[in-house]
């Protein structure tokens, strides 16, 4: 066993983990440790070559792998200390990592522990499609990182089920490879990607996308061969007659995003349902003490560059609670007494944080439920109107993010703040 | 004849909706664009579409077997497939260096290929 103690440990070197670590060393925290199981850091970036990353944060459009590098290099000069490689394979209340390397069996002593495992990719058997099980379906990401890393094509004749951006930005990158990208087929009545990845991957390339529609058939015996797909009604079941066939041999699923957390429902850690990542407070602090969460472990985002915002948020809250650990190890959770929760009301889907133990000033991130034009945004605690915003148009696809000023009054009045969209 | 047109930005994945009026020469922004950025985006949507644009240049004894690449300026989205033939051909050789030039001018459209990931020597 391989023993060391350092101040804040990172789990995962995505985006999140690497923004964390930078921000924790800009915060004083001394040594800080990334650990991470692939052979290199920025995660999933790398098989993003697609451009538009960092212009919310930094006013410059960047590719995937130039972002990561930029954030590698601030890692580098920092002198943070990088695991790669390395798998995590349990962490205790006592913020004790056990991680297994080439190296032998690692045990790392966190005063802090930031998760940043990021988030992994639904499979057909989320969502039980029917029929053969040939070769030749894969998943959106899976596809991106043949075409961009390996330098392997997954098919020629290609159907996407789902519109989230992977599957979007797969569709334009396989028509630049000189594959046929027969349809994009989505069940929900919008597209659930961003936007201008639907105007600048499908809409330029006359790739059509089927609106309220759904596979319901897979043919094929050792390749994929035909695919059946269908028209659905509100509920979402297919139409009978509205049965198309189109013959292809590679099915990409872009089916959404799972957070990976694993490592946090086996140390106990409170899961919000509805993110699938952890239940966090306004300083991203997980149910367990010290063990702070960010990244797409803890929502799903939308683009990096707010990604990197709210880790760097994680790192800082994390830097702050070096010195209260140096003067107690006692992984028990503060009192939580005092702690409201925050509730999604009508039009939200969730929010993030969803718990409050202070008043002040707090950052909340949320969801809509589906798309509308104007709308208002109410924060009530109460029956107390902490918040009223007019927004000119919601989408589930773009996140919400406010600042709500939380009352002393407004913290012992209720149990509960609700958010709202009407 | 002047029409109103709906332009979806696509500078950052905001993806602003702005109604622009064009007669294919003149043209005037009318609401929907949160930055200035939008501005310059929806007049060459209007007039002179142009795209990033963003592929891979197979790679001689690197590490990885491609290296990611971006044209130097946004591509007229007519020359898309024609600069991305040209790119096909290309072969380049490791190390390169991220934001390193890897082809000049090309397809005679003044506009450069460069790499957008290190890539070492294996």
């Amino acid at each position: 066993m391989i023993n060391q103690d350092v101040d804040v440990a990172i789990i995962g070197g995505g985006p999140a983990g690497l923004a964390v670590a930078v921000s924790a060393r800009e915060h004083g925290v001394e040594s800080v440790v990334v650990i991470d199981r692939n052979s290199w850091l920025g995660g999933i970036l790398p098989q993003c070559i697609h451009d538009g990353f960092g212009v919310e944060e930094t006013g410059k459009s960047m590719t995937g792998p130039e972002y990561a590098e930029k954030y590698i290099k601030m890692a580098e000069k920092q002198g943070i200390q990088v695991m790669k490689e390395t798998m995590v394979l349990r962490f205790d209340r006592r913020r004790e990592i056990i991680a297994v390397n080439k190296k032998g069996i690692h045990r790392i002593r966190a005063k802090a522990i930031v998760l940043a495992m990021g988030c992994r990719e639904k499979t057909r058997w989320n969502v039980m499609i029917p029929g053969t099980r040939p070769s030749g379906i894969y998943t959106a990401g899976v596809a991106q990182a043949f075409i961009n890393l390996y330098n392997i094509m997954p098919g020629k004749n290609v159907v996407i089920l789902g519109s989230g951006d992977v599957g979007l930005i797969i569709a334009r990158r396989l028509k630049f490879e000189g594959a046929n990208v027969l349809a994009v087929v989505e069940i929900l009545p919008y597209a659930s990607g961003l936007p201008r990845n639907v105007v600048q991957c499908l809409d330029d390339y006359d790739i059509p996308l089927f609106l309220n529609h759904t596979i319901i058939s897979i043919e094929g015996k050792e390749r994929l061969e035909q695919i059946t797909i269908a028209q659905v009604d509100k509920n979402m079941v297919p139409i009978p007659g509205t049965e198309k066939q189109i013959k292809c041999d590679t099915l990409l699923l872009s089916l959404g995003l799972i957070p990976e957390n694993e490592l946090s429902k086996g140390v106990g850690i409170e899961i919000d349902n509805i993110t699938g990542g952890p239940v966090v407070d306004q300083y991203l602090e997980t149910t367990l003490d010290g063990v702070f969460a960010c990244g797409n472990c803890l929502q799903v985002y939308d683009t990096v560059d707010m990604l990197s915002i709210d880790a760097k948020r994680a790192g800082k809250n994390a830097a702050k609670h070096i010195p209260i650990q140096k003067q107690e190890n006692t992984g028990q959770k503060k009192d939580r007494k005092s702690s409201i929760r925050i509730v999604p009301g009508e039009g939200v889907r969730y929010v993030v944080p969803q718990l409050v133990n202070e008043c002040g000033t707090i950052h909340l991130t949320l969801r809509v439920e589906k798309p509308r034009e104007a709308s208002t945004l109410h924060v009530i605690a109460g029956g107390m109107e902490l918040l009223k915003k007019r927004l000119p148009w919601v989408n589930p696809a773009n996140m919400i993010r406010v600042d709500v000023n939380i009352s002393a009054e407004a913290m012992t009045s209720t149990e509960s703040l609700e958010v709202t969209i009407r | 004849m002047t029409k109103e047109k709906e332009v979806t930005c696509i500078v950052c994945p905001i993806g602003c909706k702005i109604l622009v009026k064009t007669d294919g020469t003149q043209f005037k922004i009318l609401e929907g664009n949160k930055c200035k950025k939008g501005i310059e985006y929806a007049r060459n949507e209007a007039l002179d579409p142009r795209r990033m644009l963003t592929t891979s240049v197979l790679i001689e004894d690197g590490e990885w077997p491609l290296v990611s690449v971006k044209s130097s300026q946004p591509i007229p989205k007519e020359k898309v497939f024609t600069v991305l033939k040209e790119i096909k051909k290309t072969i380049a050789k490791a190390p390169i260096k991220s934001g390193q030039m890897v082809i000049s001018n090309v397809a005679d459209t003044n506009i450069d290929i460069i790499a957008t990931k290190t890539v070492k020597k294996l």
